[in-house]
């Protein structure tokens, strides 16, 4: 599919879910012009709503989308990256804490590397597991997630406590610990030029570096990467966690020392989940992670704004995403456009034939032909006959 | 020429059929009478519309014209419950049964059985059926397990517990090795036999004229032969599948004494296990000579699949030695599964050999001219090399793997089935590169289910049997005799 066709399906699909959006708030008799005018208020309607919000917002929504891009397009179901995101808000909350003014200048660039590290770590466990034993990692990562949740509660009512002992969070970054703002006056950090750097890096380096055209033919088609390619499916697969984790953890560590700069239970409202969302309606594209992570930045952004001006549930908005998504993967099906998105789409009908390989039976554990993507194993396929 | 039988009497038959996709004509005049107490052969070069029709004849598809009648009345088959509540069975080239489950429960499923499950009533129903047919299936096996040969048999079964009197089988043959194929079409003459009728998709004269009582040839979508099979010669029948026109060079076999050429490929004592930890090769010991094609044949799952992989260098030992070449092509058996990826462009697959040594960037103006001239020298038709892969026929497909395993002119090639499920023209092409190939000074390594092809081609030939390889001339009984693990 082409890029223009991509985003005016998408600005099609938006225009739909906005427009359902008026129709259900007028239906349940609230004020729905008032509602989506307080929406773009919050979002787009001022430099202050653009830069303070919206940018801000969508900073660890595109690179957490990435991270789960990256992990999709390689045929891992990550769905961690938000306990991925958690190690690195945790760990570089850490980092800044214990940092001394000697450290100078460098601590925020070594709670960032910390984080992502530590983000990096956290993914390998999934990997790990599914290498080593052929745990399926969508089970797997979810679990981590709560792990990592729980942990950051344990921490901010333990070893990273505020003195006082009081609230269950941790004492704010000191000064040199935080990100610089990118726009004095602003709420808008350094975070978002490495998002916006990080986008059409990986897509580069998908596209246009041996190891990326590797993470593609594993996810395509892990069979052909190992028989046709000798590519150590396994190898690929460990790599892409780690990416996949790295990234999402720097998203937290960018959250922590650019937005929250104090460590608490729900430092993240849900980012590496939504960035599923916006690794999907991208089509699993690093630059169309760019588009979407910002329109979701924007939603976000405006769900606030319309919350406070017309009364109307934030998490409406939630709605709207999930109905974003669906509307994708029901375009994706139909058009039978981009083909990850597609057999996403009609996982159920792929994933009830993963057994299925008498014959000749999977390399490894067989571990890679499983997940929701997984293609209908063509042992018995025969070229076109009759 | 003569047409065998008249309409009423036929079990089914199919008048005039024609059937487009998009803007391609499949079908376009197409008929089939398939009489009772006979073996129907419809012949036909891949995409002359075999499978197209026999779709049809079981409600999978509607015609978009012409007349369908089972046992002389005219119907319109919905679907293929409806089909088979008519009497129509069919076996596709791939299987459906459920792996989890044993033989009895797949025919019980199958045959719509409601209410609670019997496992007594259902064993004894696969009991009753393999003795109506004369075949062996143990109905307490899981069909995970089972070999090819008897998955079909279940599907045969499950066809047979609706009460299927017309038997369509596609390509069934395809899979099996020689001794197994004759036990299917012993089957299928019982069958017959019985009143009913079995109807079975090929694209192999030999089998057509030595099997079945009737033949009908489509050729572009059209009947262009419907005839008694003691009524035609292969002649006849070629011509009626190629047209008058066909000039399809078999390749003859290359004569030059090569003793003194370097050992390319080298096992001494090779011990190989599969994915399950199964040993499937027993102690191995051969070599492969620059500038000859060791032919390799064997009944499904006597190891060929797992040496073949070892000497492309896909499969490591579990014990003794291997030497293979730095550089190795490797054509496997399953493009689908193995060789290609499907939504890749013709270059991205082009660039897939050699992925998992690549470093650095991906240089694709380079990969996608070099893809260019592969398609030209092979003439490989295609939009362009950014084409999807998917966009191309099987035939070209296959030579596309065939001219990326060769490119860069490596020291030996590894090919597993590589005609398999192909016409007669690419076939033809595919087989001519590999002995270009070979004449080149290249180590092949060629096996194939079909038995005829491979002593065509090969300079030599190993048979395994369970494991074990034995070199026999190149002699189809004595390589027969060898495939049974008779010496």
């Amino acid at each position: 599919m082409s890029w223009l066709r991509r985003a005016a399906i998408v600005a099609l699909i938006s225009s739909l879910a906005l427009t359902a959006l008026w129709l259900a708030l007028h239906l349940a008799g609230l004020d729905a012009t008032r509602a989506l005018a307080a929406l773009w208020d919050g979002s787009f309607g001022s430099a202050y709503a653009l830069t303070s919000s919206t940018l801000v917002r969508a900073t660890p929504l595109i690179l957490t989308g990435l991270a789960v891009a990256i992990a999709f397009r390689a045929g891992v179901w990550n769905i961690g990256a938000e306990g991925q995101l958690l190690a690195g808000a945790a760990t570089a909350a850490a980092v800044g804490l214990f940092a001394t003014p000697a450290s100078g200048a460098l601590t925020v660039v070594v709670a960032l590397a910390v984080g992502a590290l530590a983000g990096a770590l956290w993914a390998w466990i999934a990997a790990y597991l599914r290498n080593r034993f052929g745990v399926l990692e969508v089970i797997s990562t979810i679990m981590l997630n709560f792990v990592a949740l729980y942990a950051v509660g344990y921490l901010v009512r333990g070893p990273l406590q505020e003195p006082t002992h009081i609230y269950p969070q941790s004492e704010p970054l000191p000064a040199l610990a935080q990100l610089p703002r990118l726009i004095e006056g602003s709420r808008l950090h350094w975070g978002f030029v490495l998002a916006v750097v990080a986008a059409p890096v990986a897509w580069w380096v998908l596209r246009h570096t041996a190891a990326g055209f590797r993470v593609r033919a594993v996810g395509q088609n892990p069979g052909a990467a190992r028989v046709a390619g000798m590519v150590d499916v396994q190898r690929t697969t460990m790599g892409v966690f780690l990416v996949s984790g790295a990234l999402a953890g720097l998203a937290g560590a960018i959250e922590l020392t650019g937005v929250t700069f104090a460590l608490y239970e729900n430092v993240s409202p849900g980012y590496g989940y939504t960035a599923i969302a916006v690794a999907l309606l991208a089509g699993l594209d690093p630059l169309g992670v760019l588009a979407t992570g910002l329109l979701f930045g924007a939603l976000e952004a405006g769900a606030l704004s319309m919350q406070r001006e017309a009364a109307v549930p934030a998490v409406v908005v939630n709605v709207v995403e999930a109905l974003l998504v669906l509307l994708v993967l029901a375009v994706a099906k139909w058009r039978g456009g981009s083909a990850m998105l597609a057999r996403l789409a009609g996982a159920g009908s792929g994933a009830g034939e993963d057994g299925s390989t008498p014959a000749g039976g999977r390399g490894g554990t067989g571990r890679e032909n499983v997940g929701p993507g997984a293609q209908p194993s063509g042992d018995k396929r025969v070229g076109a006959a009759g | 020429m003569r047409s065998p039988g008249n309409a009423p009497s036929a079990l089914l038959a199919l008048e005039h059929i024609a059937k487009h996709f998009g803007r391609v004509d499949a079908l376009v005049d197409a008929s089939l009478q398939a009489r009772p107490g006979t073996v129907h052969a419809l012949l036909g070069e891949n995409g002359a519309g075999k499978t197209t029709l026999m779709r049809i004849a079981f409600g999978e598809l509607r015609p978009d014209s012409g007349a369908t009648r089972v046992g002389g009345k005219a119907v319109q088959l919905a679907s293929p419950a409806d089909a088979l509540a008519r009497g129509i069975g069919m076996v596709h080239q791939h299987f459906t049964a459920v792996p989890a489950m044993t033989v009895a429960e797949n025919v019980a499923l199958a045959s719509g059985t409601r209410g609670r499950f019997r496992p007594v009533e259902a064993r004894a129903r696969v009991a009753e059926l393999c003795e109506e047919v004369g075949f062996t299936l143990d109905p307490d096996a899981v069909a995970a397990g089972l070999s090819v040969g008897m998955q079909q048999r279940l599907e045969i079964v499950k066809a047979l517990a609706r009460g299927a009197r017309v038997l369509i089988l596609d390509e069934p043959t395809a899979v099996l090795a020689p001794a197994e194929a004759e036990d299917l079409l012993a089957m299928l003459r019982r069958f017959a036999s019985r009143g009913n009728a079995a109807v079975i998709i090929t694209h192999k004269l030999h089998e057509a004229l030595s099997v079945a009582d009737d033949i009908t040839v489509l050729r572009h979508g059209r009947t262009t032969l419907s005839t008694l099979a003691t009524g035609t010669d292969a002649e006849q029948l070629t011509v009626a599948m190629l047209g008058e026109s066909s000039d399809v060079a078999v390749p003859r076999r290359g004569s030059a004494a090569r003793t003194a050429d370097e050992v390319v490929i080298e096992t001494h004592d090779l011990v190989l296990t599969d994915d399950r930890g199964v040993t499937r090769v027993r102690g191995v010991t051969l070599g492969v000579r620059a500038g000859e094609i060791l032919g390799v044949a064997g009944v499904e799952g006597a190891g060929q699949h797992e040496l073949l992989r070892a000497l492309a260098g896909r499969l490591k030992p579990t014990a003794g030695s291997l030497r293979t070449p730095e550089r190795i092509g490797f054509v496997p058996a399953d493009r689908h599964r193995d060789a290609l990826v499907l939504d890749f462009t013709l270059a991205e697959n082009v660039a897939l050999a050699g992925a998992g040594a690549a470093r650095g960037r991906m240089r694709w103006p380079a990969i996608e001219r070099r893809t260019g001239e592969l398609l030209s020298r092979y003439g490989i038709v295609a939009s362009g090399v950014r084409a999807p892969a998917s966009s191309l026929s099987g035939g070209n497909q296959q030579k596309l793997v065939l001219a990326r395993e060769l490119d860069g002119a490596p020291h030996a090639l590894v090919a597993e089935n590589p005609t398999r499920g192909l016409d007669i023209a690419a076939t033809a092409a595919l087989q001519r590169h590999l002995l270009d190939a070979r004449d080149a000074g290249m180590a092949i390594v060629l096996y194939s289910s079909d038995l005829d092809e491979v002593l065509a081609l090969a300079d030599r030939l190993v048979v395994m049997f369970e494991g074990r390889a034995t070199e026999v001339t190149l002699d189809r009984e004595a390589a027969g005799r060898a495939m049974l693990g008779a010496a």
